[in-house]
C-alpha cells in the first residue's frame, strides 16, 4: 500500500514548463508515476510532455482529478503555489523548492489551518528530495533506481543522506515501502512525528528509519511520540555530531540554537525513548537489518 | 545574516524604538568630533563587531573627555576584539559608535525569535536585563515572559501590554513600552528578521524607554526582497574562507581540522564530518556543493577548500543520483590536474555508474585514492593526513 502515493495517484506538476520542472517531470513519468498534467500560469490550454497545462491548480484538479502535486516554483512564489494547491483540494503536496523565506512558511502553515483536519492537504518539504514508493510511484527528484521495493519506511531531512541509506539497504537486500523527505528548512510542512504516524498506520511498513540532524525540536518530539504510540521499531541516525554550536550547516534549519538541539543531545533523548540508534552514517542499513532480524525471531 | 549595533539601531528607530543619540566614527579624530556633535559630558565608545558580550571583552569604554575618547578610539580601532562569542581569533574593529551616556534606572531583556516548535514569532522578555539569555534562563527562569504572535493578524496591543505589565513597568511608562515592543515586532516582520534582541532595554532616570544595545539577524532566504538589508552585510566580520565560498554559491563553514571536505548535500556533508571524527580525524570544513555536482562546481570547491592552509588531505564524497559517477570522477581528475594539487585526495563515489567512476579515479595516475564506503573513505583520509604530518 505504501503511504501518500502509489502507481494510481494522479499527479500534477506545479511549475511544469520550466527547465527543472520539465526535467524531473520526465523522470517521474519514466519511473511510472501517473502524471496527469501541470500548472504554469499563462500557459493554460497548451500541451507539455504530452500532458495538458493549466493556468490554475483548481482548473487542473477539476479537469484531471489530480490528488497529489509537486512544486518546482522559484522561492519568491513557492508559498503562494503551496497555498493554491491546498485551496484547490490537493490531498498531498511535495515542495522541492529550496530558499523559501521562513516567514512565508509561517504564513503557509497558518493558512492551512483554515481547513478541517480531514480535508487538510498534507505538505512535505520544502527544500527536500520528495517522496517515493519504490516500484510504484516517484514524486520527487531522487534517483529512483537506488530504492528496492520493500517494507521499511524512511523519513529524513536530507536528500543525499537519504540516498545513502537507501543504497545501504539495497546492498543488504532490504526494500523500502515509502521514503519521505521532510526537508532541511526550519519551518516545514510535516514533521518527523507526522510521518512516523503515517508509517505506524501503514500495513505494508514493518520498521522505520528516521534520518535527523542538528537543530529544532522535531527528532525529540518524534521519539516521545514513538515511545507512547508505536508498535513498529524505529531506527534513527542524527547527523551533525561534529557541528559547532550556532553555525548553520548548509540547511537553513541545521543550526544548534537551544538545549536539546545538538546531535549528541538528540541521540540521548531518542535512546531514552527506546529508539535504536545507528551510531555512524555507515551503519544505517545494518541497524535496520538488526531490528528486522529481531522482529522475525520474536 | 548579522548586522552591526549601529545599523540595527538605525533600522529600529524607523519603527518607533527610541535609541540614544550617537554617531559613527572611523578614526580617533572623528570619534571626538562625533562626541562634540552629540554634546553632554559622558559618552560610550563602542566597538562595532558582529558579536555580543563586547562590554566584558573591553569593547565598550565610558569616556568623560576628548582625551579619553581619543585614547579609547586609538586602543580599539584596527585591532581584533575577542569575546566569548567570537572565539580567541576575535573580529576586526574598523568602526566605532559614539553614543551619549544614559542614566540607567532599570535594565530589561527583550527579544523576538522564530519559535520552531510553535512555528510563530515569539517575544521573550525578562526584568533581569543586562545578563545574557542563557544566564537568565539558567539562574532566573521565573522572570521569563513569553508571548506568541498569531501570524494571521500580527501582534496586538494587548499582548505588548501583557509583556510590559509582566515586567513590572510603572503605569505611566506602559504606552512607551507598548510602542517599543510593537515597533520591534513590526521591524522583525517587515524586514524578514530571524532575531531582534535588545539587551538591555533601559528605563532611564528621566522616565524614558531606550534601547541601549540592539542586535538583529536576517533570513538569508528573504534577502532577495530586502535589498536595503542585503547592503548592510560587512564581509570584514566573516571568516574569509566562508566569504570566498559564499560569494561563489557554495555553502561552507570553516572548522579547525586538517581534512578538507567536498560533499554534495548538507545532510551527507554533516554525516561525512561525523565519520571523519569517528575515524579519529578532524575536518577542516563543511562544504555542500549542492545536489548535482558539475565539474565547474567541483573545481570551485577545490579552490575554496585549498584556501585553508591547514588542509593536509581532501575527502570528496559524492552521491551521484541524477548525474553519473563517471562524469563526477572526470570532473575531480580534471580539477586536480588543473590546480596541480599534490596532497592526498580520497574520493568516494556512490550511485549511478560507480564502477566506471572508480576506474577513472584509479587509473588517473594522480595522488587520488578511491574509497568504497563512507567509513572506508573517512579511514583513508585520516590515514592520509597522518602520513603527511
Amino acid at each position: 500500500m505504501a503511504i501518500f502515493i502509489n502507481e494510481n495517484t494522479p499527479i500534477l506538476i506545479q511549475g511544469f514548463t520550466g527547465r527543472i520542472g520539465t526535467f524531473h517531470a520526465q523522470e517521474m513519468i519514466d519511473y511510472g508515476s501517473n502524471v496527469v498534467g501541470g500548472v504554469t500560469p499563462g500557459k493554460g490550454g497548451t500541451t507539455h510532455l504530452g500532458r495538458p497545462v493549466f493556468n490554475t491548480v483548481k482548473g487542473a484538479v477539476q479537469e484531471t482529478g489530480a490528488e497529489a502535486s509537486i512544486v518546482f516554483v522559484p522561492p519568491p512564489f513557492a508559498a503562494d503555489a503551496i497555498m493554491e494547491a491546498a485551496d484547490a483540494g490537493i490531498k498531498y503536496c511535495v515542495c522541492i523548492t529550496d530558499g523559501i523565506p521562513a516567514q512565508d512558511m509561517i504564513r503557509v502553515k497558518r493558512y492551512m489551518r483554515r481547513y478541517k483536519k480531514e480535508n487538510r492537504m498534507v505538505l512535505t518539504g520544502p527544500n527536500c528530495a520528495g517522496t517515493i514508493s519504490p516500484g510504484k510511484a516517484m514524486l520527487g527528484i531522487m534517483p529512483g533506481h537506488i530504492y528496492l521495493p520493500g517494507r521499511v519506511g524512511i523519513v529524513g531531512r536530507s536528500g543525499t543522506l537519504g540516498y545513502e541509506a537507501a543504497e545501504q539497504l539495497k546492498n543488504l537486500g532490504i526494500g523500502v515501502s515509502t521514503s519521505v523527505g521532510i526537508g532541511g528548512d526550519p519551518i516545514n510542512g510535516s514533521s518527523h512525528r507526522d510521518i512516523l504516524e503515517h508509517f505506524e498506520n501503514d500495513p505494508d511498513t514493518d520498521a522505520v528509519l528516521m534520518i535527523g540532524e542538528i537543530g529544532g525540536p522535531q527528532e525529540a518530539e518524534a521519539g516521545m511520540w514513538a515511545k507512547a504510540n508505536m508498535k513498529k521499531p524505529v531506527v534513527a541516525y542524527i547527523a551533525g555530531l561534529s557541528a559547532p554550536k550556532g553555525r548553520r550547516m548548509g540547511h537553513a534549519g541545521a543550526i544548534v540554537s537551544a538545549f536539546g538541539e545538538s546531535a549528541a543531545e538528540k541521540v540521548e533523548i531518542l535512546k531514552g525513548c527506546g529508539v535504536a540508534i545507528a551510531p555512524t552514517p555507515s551503519e544505517m542499513g545494518s541497524a535496520i537489518a538488526k531490528v528486522l532480524a529481531g522482529r522475525k525471531a520474536a | 545574516m548579522d548586522i552591526h549595533e549601529y545599523q540595527a539601531k538605525e533600522l529600529l528607530s524607523k519603527f518607533g524604538v527610541s535609541v540614544p543619540r550617537g554617531g559613527l566614527a572611523y578614526s580617533p579624530e572623528q570619534a571626538v568630533y562625533r562626541a562634540n556633535e552629540i554634546g553632554g559630558a559622558k559618552w560610550a565608545v563602542k566597538a562595532q563587531i558582529h558579536s555580543g558580550a563586547r562590554g566584558k571583552a573591553g569593547g565598550i569604554k565610558l569616556c568623560r573627555s576628548d582625551n579619553e575618547i581619543e585614547e579609547a578610539a586609538e586602543s580599539l580601532l584596527g585591532k581584533r576584539l575577542a569575546t566569548i562569542q567570537t572565539g580567541p581569533v576575535g573580529k576586526l574593529v574598523s568602526r566605532l559608535y559614539i553614543e551619549e551616556a544614559t542614566d540607567i534606572d532599570k535594565e530589561i531583556y527583550l527579544s523576538f525569535v522564530m519559535d520552531r516548535a510553535a512555528e510563530r514569532i515569539v517575544v521573550v522578555a525578562s526584568a533581569a536585563g543586562g545578563m545574557d539569555i542563557e544566564e537568565i534562563s539558567h539562574s532566573r527562569p521565573d522572570t521569563l515572559i513569553k508571548v506568541q504572535v498569531d501570524p494571521a493578524v500580527g501582534m496586538q496591543g494587548f499582548q505588548a501590554r501583557e509583556v510590559a505589565f509582566g515586567l513590572g513597568i510603572e503605569p505611566e511608562l506602559i504606552s512607551k513600552m507598548e510602542r517599543t515592543i510593537l515597533g520591534c515586532y513590526r521591524a522583525f516582520r517587515d524586514l524578514d528578521a530571524t532575531m531582534v534582541e535588545i539587551n538591555p532595554l533601559v528605563i532611564t532616570k528621566q522616565k524614558t524607554v531606550v534601547a541601549l544595545d540592539a542586535k538583529m539577524s536576517f533570513d538569508e532566504n528573504a534577502l532577495f526582497r530586502r535589498p536595503h538589508i542585503a547592503e548592510l552585510r560587512d564581509k570584514s566580520q566573516e571568516d574569509p574562507r566562508e566569504t570566498y565560498a559564499s560569494d561563489r554559491g557554495l555553502a561552507y563553514v570553516g572548522l579547525d581540522g586538517d581534512i578538507g571536505c567536498i560533499v554534495n548535500g548538507a545532510g551527507l556533508a554533516m554525516a561525512t564530518l561525523d565519520m571523519i571524527k569517528l575515524a579519529g580525524g578532524d575536518p577542516a570544513n563543511f562544504l555542500d556543493i549542492g545536489g548535482g555536482a558539475s565539474p565547474e562546481r567541483v573545481t570551485k570547491s577545490f579552490k575554496a577548500v585549498l584556501r585553508d592552509k591547514n588542509v593536509k588531505a581532501i575527502l570528496v564524497n559524492v552521491f551521484a543520483g541524477i548525474n553519473r559517477c563517471d562524469w563526477v570522477a572526470k570532473g575531480v581528475v580534471d580539477a586536480v590536474r588543473e590546480l596541480e594539487i599534490k596532497m592526498p585526495i580520497v574520493v568516494r563515489l556512490a550511485g549511478t555508474n560507480v564502477e566506471e567512476g572508480r576506474r577513472i579515479i584509479d587509473t588517473s595516475g594522480l595522488t587520488v585514492i578511491s574509497a568504497e564506503t563512507l567509513a572506508d573513505a573517512a579511514a583513508k583520509a585520516v590515514a592520509a593526513t597522518k602520513s603527511v604530518s
